[in-house]
C-alpha cells in the first residue's frame, strides 16, 4: 500500500539554523499519528513543511503519491488536507453554520453542503451556537469548531496542531472523542504539547528533538522509554500539561 | 566630457533631492509603521513657509533651513497629537486620514495664497565647470542632504533620543517600563519626519514654481521610495532613490522629463511586486 | 440561505425606483435639469464599483479611477472612430477588464499586502494622468481620434440604438438608461454577493489564509472581484463621456481616485447602499459649495475623511443603522449582529 504521507531525508534551515534535518517519515491511509517533543523540536516546523507554508531546503514530501514541495497552500488542501493550525483561523465575523459551509462546499454541490454542514452540527454539538458568529465564543468552542471544519471538507488526510490547547475536563474528552471518530475514515497527524491528551488519543507516537526524529513506537512504548523521559517528560512529574 | 560630468552632476542631484524629500517619511514609516499621506502637502507647507518668510525679509537661507523645518515640525507634532495616536495599529485607516488631512491643507492654502505659482529666485548663481555651465544650487541641495543623512545616522545611533526612539519602535511596552514615554517618542518622531518634508519643501522652494498641489506628486515619490526602500531608514532611503532617481533623470535625458517621471513610477510598480519587503528587506537586514 | 428573501424585495424596489424615475422624471425635468441629476447616477455607479471591491473584496486601490478613465477614453476613441456606438460601449467596458486582468494578475498573485497595494495604485494611476497629459502633439492619433493630451478629447459622439447610427439618445433617453443600468448594476451586485461566489470573497477578505487552508484559491478570487469592479468602473466612465460630451486626463487623476474613496468610507466600508449615498450626498454637497464659493470645496472634503475615519470608522449607513436598532431594539442581540457584521471592515 503507498504511503499517504512520505518524506524522504527532509530538512529546512534558517540561515544557519537546521531547524529540521533528515526526517524520513511514513504515514500509512487510516493511520492516526501523534507528533510530540520539546519546544522548538522541530514538530512545527515539520508541519508547516507538510501544508506548504514553509518550503524545505532539501528533501522530499509526497502527500497521496504527489510531491509537494512549492505548492501553494491552497493546491495542498485540494489534494484532500484538512487542515487546523496552532493559532486559532476561522472566519470571525462568520456564524458557526457560515464557516463549516464554507468548508464543506469546497467540494460539494450547494445543496450537499448544506447537509453536511447540518450533519457536522450535531456531530461536533454545536447546534445551539450554529448561529452566533465565531468571534462571541469561549476558546474551547473555538478549537472545536475548527475540528467541525476540517471535518466538513471530507479530507482524506487531517493535521492537526494542537488540537486541545487551552481545554478542560468535558472539551478535552469530547475532542479526543471527535479525533477517534475521524480517524474511521481519515489518516490523521496531531501535533500536541498536552500529555493527558495524548494518552487519550495516542496510537503511535513520532518523538522530535532538536529537528531530528528521536524514535518512532507505539504510545506504551514511547511513553515509558528512558531517553525519551529525559528530553521531555523529565522535568515534570506525572505527565502534567507542557 | 564635460556633457558627461553635467550628466553626472544632474543625476546625483535629482538622486539627492528624492532623498530629501522622502527620508522624513522613512522615518515616520521605519519607526512607526505609519504611512503619512499628507508628507507631501508638509513639503509644501515647507516651501510656502520660505516663501512667506524670504518676502517678510528674513534671509533666504535661514528661511529655508531653520524656519521651514520648525514651523512644519511643531504642525506635525500637532497632528500626531490630534490624529495620528488615535489610529496606531491601524495602517490603512491611518493612510486615508491623512490623505483627508492632505486635502484639507490644499484647500487651506489655496484659500490664503491662491491658485497661481509662488517661487523666490535662487540665491546661487551658476557654476562653469569647462565649457559648460550648470546651476551652483545642485552643489547646495547635495551637501543638504549630505548634512541631513549624517546628522540622522549620529541621531539614531550615538544619542540617547536615537536609542529610546530606536527602543520604543521595537517594543513600546519594555521602553515603558525603562521610564520612557512612549507617546512622547512617537510625537518627536513624527515631528521630525515633518520637520524633514518641511526642509525639503524649503530647500526645493528656488528650483520649482511652487502651486497649493505641488506636494502630491513629491508625496507619491516620497511614498514609492519610502516602501521601495523597506524596513531599513536610511540605507533604504538611499538605495531606492539611487534607482528610481537614475531611471527618472536617464529617461529624461532620452525622452521627455514627464516620460522620466512615468518611467520611474513603472520602475516602482515592479519594484514594489517583486521585493515586497522594499531593497533593504531583501539585501541590507537589519540596517538603519 | 437567510436573507435571500431581503435582497429580493430590496432588488424589487430598486428595480421599481429606477423605472419610475427613468420614465417620469424626464416629464417633470428639463434636459439641464436632468444633466445635472444625471452625473449623481453616473458617479454612484463608480461608487459602487469601489464599493464592491473594497467592501466584499478586500482590496483598497488608491487608483480606482483608473478603470474609471479606461472606459470613458476607449469609448471616446472608438466612437470617434467607428461612428456606430455598440462596439465603442462594449469596449469600454472590456478594455478596463482586459487591463484589470492583467495588472490584477501582475499585482495580487504577488500576494503584496495592503500598504504596497496602496503603493502600486497610486503609482498607476499617476502614470495613467502624466502620460495622457503629455499626449498633446499630433503624433499622439488612434485612427481619427487625437488624444489631445490635458486639453482632452472634445465632442465625443453620444450612444446611438444599437443597429441605428442615426437614431442618437436624447437627454432624457440617456438619463433613463443611467438610471436602469445603475440600478442593473445595484441588482446584480446584490445577487452576487449573497450568492455562494459572494460568500467566498466574503471569507477570502475575513480570513485569506483560513480560505486558503480549505482550499480556495484567494488570489484567483480576489482577481475576479477586482475585474468586476473594474468593468463597473468603466461602463460609469463611458456614460461619463455620454455625459459631458468631452473628457480629460483629470479623469485619471488622484484627486478623482480619492473622490471615491471618500464616498465609500462616508457611506460604509461593506455596503452598496451607503456608498450610492456617500456620493450623492458628498457630490451634491460640494457642487452646492462651489456655487456660493464661501470655502475651498478640499477643505470640506479633507476634513470630512478624516473625521469620518476618526469619529465613524463605520461609516454612515452602519451608524444610523445602529442608531436606529439601539432606539426600537434595546438589547436584541439578532440586530446586534446583523449590524455588527455589516461593520466588519477588511
Amino acid at each position: 500500500m503507498t504511503p499517504l504521507v512520505k518524506t524522504e531525508n527532509l530538512g529546512i534551515h534558517f540561515g544557519g539554523l537546521k531547524a529540521l534535518n533528515n526526517v524520513n517519515f511514513t504515514l500509512a491511509p487510516g493511520e492516526l499519528r501523534c507528533l510530540i517533543g520539546p519546544n522548538g523540536a522541530g514538530k512545527t516546523t515539520f508541519f508547516r513543511l507538510l501544508t506548504g507554508v514553509h518550503r524545505p531546503s532539501v528533501g522530499t514530501v509526497q502527500i497521496a503519491g504527489a510531491s509537494v514541495v512549492g505548492s501553494q497552500t491552497h493546491e495542498i488542501a485540494e489534494l484532500g488536507v484538512g487542515i487546523k493550525t496552532q493559532i486559532p483561523s476561522l472566519f470571525e465575523n462568520l456564524s458557526v453554520r457560515e464557516n463549516i459551509w464554507l468548508s464543506a462546499r469546497k467540494r460539494n454541490t450547494r445543496r450537499a453542503a448544506d447537509e453536511i454542514t447540518e450533519e457536522v452540527l450535531v456531530r461536533t454539538e454545536l447546534e445551539s451556537v450554529a448561529s452566533t458568529n465565531v468571534i462571541k465564543l469561549a476558546h474551547g468552542q473555538w478549537q472545536t469548531v475548527e475540528l467541525a471544519v476540517v471535518m466538513a471538507g471530507r479530507p482524506k488526510l487531517v493535521l492537526l496542531d494542537e488540537p486541545a490547547a487551552g481545554m478542560t475536563g468535558y472539551e478535552r474528552e469530547k475532542t479526543a472523542r471527535l479525533i477517534e471518530e475521524m480517524n474511521k475514515d481519515h489518516a490523521i497527524i496531531v501535533v500536541e504539547h498536552d500529555m493527558e491528551f495524548i494518552k487519550m488519543i495516542a496510537k503511535t507516537i513520532t518523538v522530535f528533538n532538536r529537528g531530528e526524529v528521536l524514535m518512532e513506537d507505539t504510545a506504551d512504548s514511547v511513553l515509558n522509554n528512558e531517553r525519551v523521559k529525559e528530553v521531555y517528560l523529565g522535568k515534570q512529574a506525572g505527565g502534567v500539561t507542557l | 566630457m564635460d556633457f558627461y560630468i553635467v550628466a553626472g552632476l544632474e543625476v546625483i542631484s535629482g538622486v539627492a533631492t528624492l532623498v530629501l524629500v522622502a527620508v522624513g517619511l522613512a522615518i515616520v514609516f521605519g519607526m512607526m509603521r505609519v504611512i503619512n499621506l499628507a508628507h507631501g502637502e508638509f513639503l509644501m507647507l515647507g516651501a510656502y513657509t520660505a516663501i512667506t518668510a524670504t518676502n517678510a525679509g528674513i534671509n533666504i537661507f535661514v528661511s529655508m533651513l531653520v524656519i521651514a523645518p520648525i514651523v512644519v515640525g511643531l504642525l506635525g507634532i500637532v497632528v500626531e497629537r490630534v490624529i495620528i495616536r488615535y489610529l496606531y495599529g491601524r495602517l490603512m485607516d491611518t493612510m486615508l486620514a491623512t490623505w483627508g488631512l492632505s486635502l484639507l491643507f490644499i484647500g487651506v492654502v489655496t484659500m490664503v495664497f491662491g491658485n497661481t505659482t509662488s517661487g523666490i529666485s535662487s540665491p546661487l548663481g551658476p557654476v562653469t565647470i569647462g565649457s559648460v555651465s550648470t546651476s551652483g544650487y545642485k552643489f547646495f541641495i547635495i551637501a543638504v542632504t549630505i548634512c541631513v543623512i549624517v546628522g540622522l545616522y549620529i541621531l539614531f545611533k550615538r544619542t540617547r533620543f536615537g536609542l529610546i526612539a530606536r527602543a520604543t519602535m521595537q517594543n513600546p511596552d519594555m521602553a515603558a517600563t525603562l521610564g520612557v514615554d512612549p507617546n512622547r517618542t512617537y510625537a518627536a518622531t513624527f515631528g521630525l519626519g515633518a520637520a524633514l518634508a518641511g526642509l525639503a519643501g524649503g530647500v526645493i522652494a528656488p528650483v520649482t514654481g511652487i502651486v497649493p498641489t505641488i506636494g502630491v506628486v513629491f508625496g507619491a515619490k516620497a511614498f514609492i521610495t519610502v516602501i521601495g526602500g523597506g524596513g531599513s531608514v536610511i540605507i533604504g532611503t538611499i538605495s531606492a532613490s539611487s534607482v528610481f532617481g537614475t531611471i527618472n533623470q536617464v529617461t529624461s535625458f532620452v525622452s521627455t522629463p514627464v516620460m522620466g517621471e512615468v518611467a520611474m513610477l513603472l520602475a516602482a510598480i515592479i519594484l514594489v511586486r517583486l521585493l515586497p519587503t522594499g531593497i533593504t528587506g531583501r539585501f541590507f537586514k537589519g540596517g538603519i | 440561505m437567510t436573507g435571500k428573501m431581503n435582497d429580493i424585495v430590496s432588488s424589487g424596489l430598486a428595480g421599481s425606483l429606477a423605472l419610475a424615475a427613468a420614465f417620469l422624471m424626464p416629464l417633470f425635468f428639463n434636459d439641464w435639469e436632468l444633466l445635472q441629476l444625471m452625473i449623481y447616477v453616473i458617479l454612484s455607479m463608480l461608487a459602487l464599483s469601489l464599493a464592491f471591491i473594497w467592501g466584499f473584496g478586500g482590496i483598497l486601490s488608491f487608483g480606482h479611477a483608473v478603470f474609471f478613465g479606461l472606459g470613458a477614453y476607449a469609448y471616446a476613441i472608438a466612437a470617434a472612430n467607428f461612428g456606430e456606438t455598440t462596439l465603442p460601449l462594449l469596449l469600454s467596458i472590456a478594455v478596463p477588464s482586459v487591463f484589470a486582468v492583467l495588472f490584477g494578475y501582475f499585482m495580487l498573485y504577488g500576494r503584496i499586502s495592503d500598504v504596497y497595494l496602496g503603493a502600486i495604485t497610486l503609482s498607476l494611476t499617476l502614470v495613467f494622468e502624466k502620460f495622457m497629459n503629455s499626449t498633446a502633439g499630433p503624433q499622439y492619433v488612434i485612427g481619427e481620434a487625437r488624444l489631445g493630451g490635458a486639453n482632452g478629447i472634445p465632442s465625443i459622439p453620444r450612444l446611438n440604438v444599437p443597429g441605428f447610427p442615426d437614431w442618437v439618445l436624447s437627454t432624457s433617453d440617456l438619463f433613463g438608461l443611467c438610471v436602469i443600468l445603475l440600478a442593473g448594476v445595484y441588482i446584480g451586485l446584490k445577487f452576487l454577493i449573497s450568492s455562494d461566489f459572494g460568500r467566498i470573497i466574503i471569507a477570502v477578505r475575513e480570513n485569506e489564509m483560513r480560505a486558503e487552508l480549505l482550499g480556495y484559491d484567494a488570489r484567483k478570487y480576489k482577481l475576479i472581484t477586482f475585474v468586476i469592479g473594474a468593468a463597473i468602473a468603466g461602463l460609469a466612465g463611458c456614460l461619463f463621456a455620454n455625459w459631458g460630451g468631452f473628457i480629460s486626463p483629470k479623469v485619471f487623476a488622484l484627486s478623482q481616485s480619492i473622490q471615491i474613496i471618500i464616498w465609500v468610507v462616508f457611506g460604509g466600508v461593506g455596503t452598496l447602499v451607503g456608498p450610492i449615498l456617500g456620493c450623492m450626498l458628498i457630490q451634491w454637497f460640494t457642487t452646492y459649495l462651489t456655487t456660493v464659493n464661501i470655502i475651498n470645496k478640499d477643505v470640506v472634503l479633507g476634513a470630512l475623511l478624516t473625521a469620518v475615519v476618526l469619529l465613524l470608522p463605520s461609516g454612515l449607513i452602519p451608524t444610523i443603522q445602529r442608531l436606529i436598532n439601539k432606539i426600537r431594539l434595546p438589547r436584541n442581540t439578532t440586530a446586534r449582529i446583523a449590524v455588527e457584521k455589516a461593520e466588519s471592515r477588511p
